[in-house]
């Protein structure tokens, strides 16, 4: 086809205040990223320049010692201790039961209304405040059983079952169906299928969505406030008596007024931050390394 | 497989498949119905069991639980304080954290190429992977005596000017409303900005590739085609997002100044309903206990209509996105 040069319509960039505003709106959408960028930066740099100021093996390990003892002295070994067995046992109760949640809405229930309603409401429930678990727990626990690790550790489990839920009926999902349609014409009932092909095949993503969920555990407060009652002895029984956890030890730590309890709370959010980040790297290697199917 | 043994036994006409499951495969499935049905049970539950502890004070002050004064040594225990610094923090948070969370979004969608966008991404995790109490211990030791500063010049620059001294003039304090929707506004960021994301994402694109054919710049692309599209997922991120302000506690708790007014000074201390119980429960018994309590069953009942709503928004964006 012949056209002339005349009546070609010009395929340059617009110009003048149309091309401006496109270049306004890109920069401010990069100013958006390093608006997020700049708050992140701050509070890590913060962290560990006053973070490693004071973390040393005795700093990990030792007692804790009262508020008024200078940073050399003492450590945050029993809030490390407290928060391996609550986060421990949360995990223990609220990683398989989300995963077989996550079956139920996948593999069982598929469009059925209950299936949808049960899932909705997972969704409605990673909503509900952390603080609002706490309080439930010590309504329907703390009440009538005291205060213990396993206490803290019912919360933070009310917490990430809907996580778990959520992010492994994403990996059900992305698991091929032919793969499921294959091992029914062998003759494998819906269990089998479900545990020794459907789950092999989706359980990189399975165990990073539960990695981040135990991160994300891990550094909440609010729910133990009311269900381990924070102490500063070691207590390496979860099932009886109060306990302790790196959060709650920042948080009444932060308020002090005392320099050495401040540069305690910075050592325990450094060391915090360092577990959450682990776990999220471990989610991100597993996930690149072990996932056979994503979006 | 041929070896059929149902109760009658008899041969009729061949049984769906269904009916000749093992005992171990129907007991799986009742094992996985049974951990779906804990996220209702739970949810019931929490309604339940805090209502009834809480019931004293609903008794005891009736609809005077949304009264002005929260004084617990009088035993009046008022919550409209608590619930007024909810919203002011909750909004001043999402007013800031909005635009840049959708910003984020229409970078990482439509701007800048993949391999650029997954760094992006993990910055954006970094930021929810903080726990909200190094939030608050950051809050509280650096964030608070730095810009308390800042509060105290831009207050006595407004003082005499007619509305703006009523909203930022003295009293001024580091710790107050406005430092805690900031907070907040951070922690927020990046749930608002991932549903934004998958909002965004499901935007055909054909519809994206007609705009710029008729020679749209990209911000006219966005306006004209991603916008109409994607405005109503929008909104119930929004909605997310202001369900998770509504109910953040601990980061709240530390830099809010723990105080019951009711002001419109946004530069004054004050005080939330998640920050309040955080921070009065352990002194906390009798009918102040159920205040407290109480205080979290509304919180339970807010956070919930907020999360239905939005949730109910978003799935229908999406799913008319990608249908």
């Amino acid at each position: 086809m012949a056209v002339t040069a005349g009546q070609q319509p010009s395929l340059r960039e617009a110009k003048g205040w149309r091309r401006t505003k496109n270049r306004i709106a890109t920069v401010l959408m990069v100013v958006a990223f390093v608006l997020v960028l700049i708050p992140l930066v701050l509070v890590l740099i913060t962290v560990v320049a006053r973070g490693a100021k004071i973390i040393s093996w005795q700093f990990l390990t030792a007692p804790i010692p009262p508020s008024v003892a200078p940073a050399s002295e003492g450590g945050i070994g029993p809030a490390i201790l407290g928060t391996f067995l609550i986060v421990g046992l949360a995990t223990v109760m609220a990683v398989p039961l989300g995963i077989l949640g996550a079956i139920y809405l996948n593999e069982y229930g598929g469009k059925g209304v209950l299936a949808r309603l049960i899932g909705f409401m997972a969704d409605v429930m990673t909503g509900v405040p952390s603080i609002v678990m706490g309080l439930f727990i010590f309504s329907i626990w703390v009440l009538h059983f005291q205060f213990s690790g396993f206490a803290g550790a019912l919360a933070l489990g009310c917490l990430m079952l809907p996580v778990v839920i959520r992010s492994t009926d994403e990996m059900l999902k992305l698991v091929p169906n032919p793969l499921r349609e294959g091992s029914y014409a062998l003759g494998a009932t819906k269990a089998r299928v479900t545990t020794t092909v459907v789950l092999p095949a989706a359980i990189g993503g399975i165990v990073s969505g539960a990695l981040l969920a135990i991160a994300r555990a891990a550094g909440e407060t609010a729910p133990l406030l009311f269900t381990i009652l924070t102490v500063t002895t070691a207590n390496p029984n979860p099932f009886k008596g109060p306990n302790t956890s790196i959060p709650s030890q920042i948080f009444s730590n932060a308020t002090s007024a005392f320099t050495g309890a401040q540069d305690r709370a910075w050592g325990a959010a450094l060391t915090l931050i360092v577990i959450a980040f682990v776990l999220m790297l471990a989610a991100r290697i597993i996930t690149a390394r072990f996932t056979r199917y994503s979006r | 497989m041929t070896q059929q043994t149902g109760p009658a036994g008899t041969a009729g006409p061949a049984r769906p498949l269904s009916q000749r499951r093992p005992f171990g495969d129907r007991s799986f499935q009742i094992i996985t119905l049974g951990a779906g049905l804990l996220v209702l049970v739970i949810l019931v539950l929490i309604a339940f069991s805090t209502t009834q502890q809480a019931a004293p004070w609903f008794k005891a002050e009736g609809w005077g639980i949304f009264g002005k004064t929260w004084n617990p040594p009088s035993n009046q225990f008022g919550a409209l304080a608590f619930i007024y610094g909810t919203a002011i923090t909750s909004a001043i948070a999402i007013i800031m954290a909005v635009p840049v969370s959708v910003g984020i979004a229409l970078l990482l969608t439509e701007v800048v190429p993949y391999r650029w966008a997954r760094p992006i991404v993990y910055v954006i995790d970094l930021l929810a992977v903080v726990p909200s109490v190094v939030w608050g211990l950051w809050g509280i030791l650096v964030f608070v005596p730095w810009i308390a500063k800042i509060y105290k010049s831009i207050g006595s620059a407004v003082t005499g000017i007619p509305v703006l001294e009523n909203l930022f003039g003295p009293p001024t304090s580091g710790a107050s409303f406005f430092t805690a929707g900031i907070i907040l506004a951070f922690m927020i960021t990046p749930i608002v900005t991932s549903l934004s994301r998958e909002v965004i994402a499901t935007v055909p694109a054909i519809d994206k590739e007609g705009a710029y054919a008729l020679g749209a710049t990209r911000l006219e692309m966005i306006q004209g085609a991603v916008w109409p599209h994607s405005k109503g997922g929008i909104v119930g991120a929004v909605l997310l997002g202001l369900g998770r302000a509504m109910g953040e506690t601990i980061a709240a708790a530390l830099v809010i100044g723990s105080s019951a007014v009711i002001t419109s000074h946004l530069f004054a201390p004050g005080d939330s309903m998640p920050a309040v119980i955080a921070n009065q429960f352990p002194e906390a018994t009798g009918t102040f206990r159920a205040a407290l309590i109480g205080l979290g069953v509304l919180l339970f009942a807010f956070t919930i209509i907020v999360n239905v709503i939005a949730r109910l928004i978003v799935g229908r964006a999406i799913e008319q996105g990608s249908a």
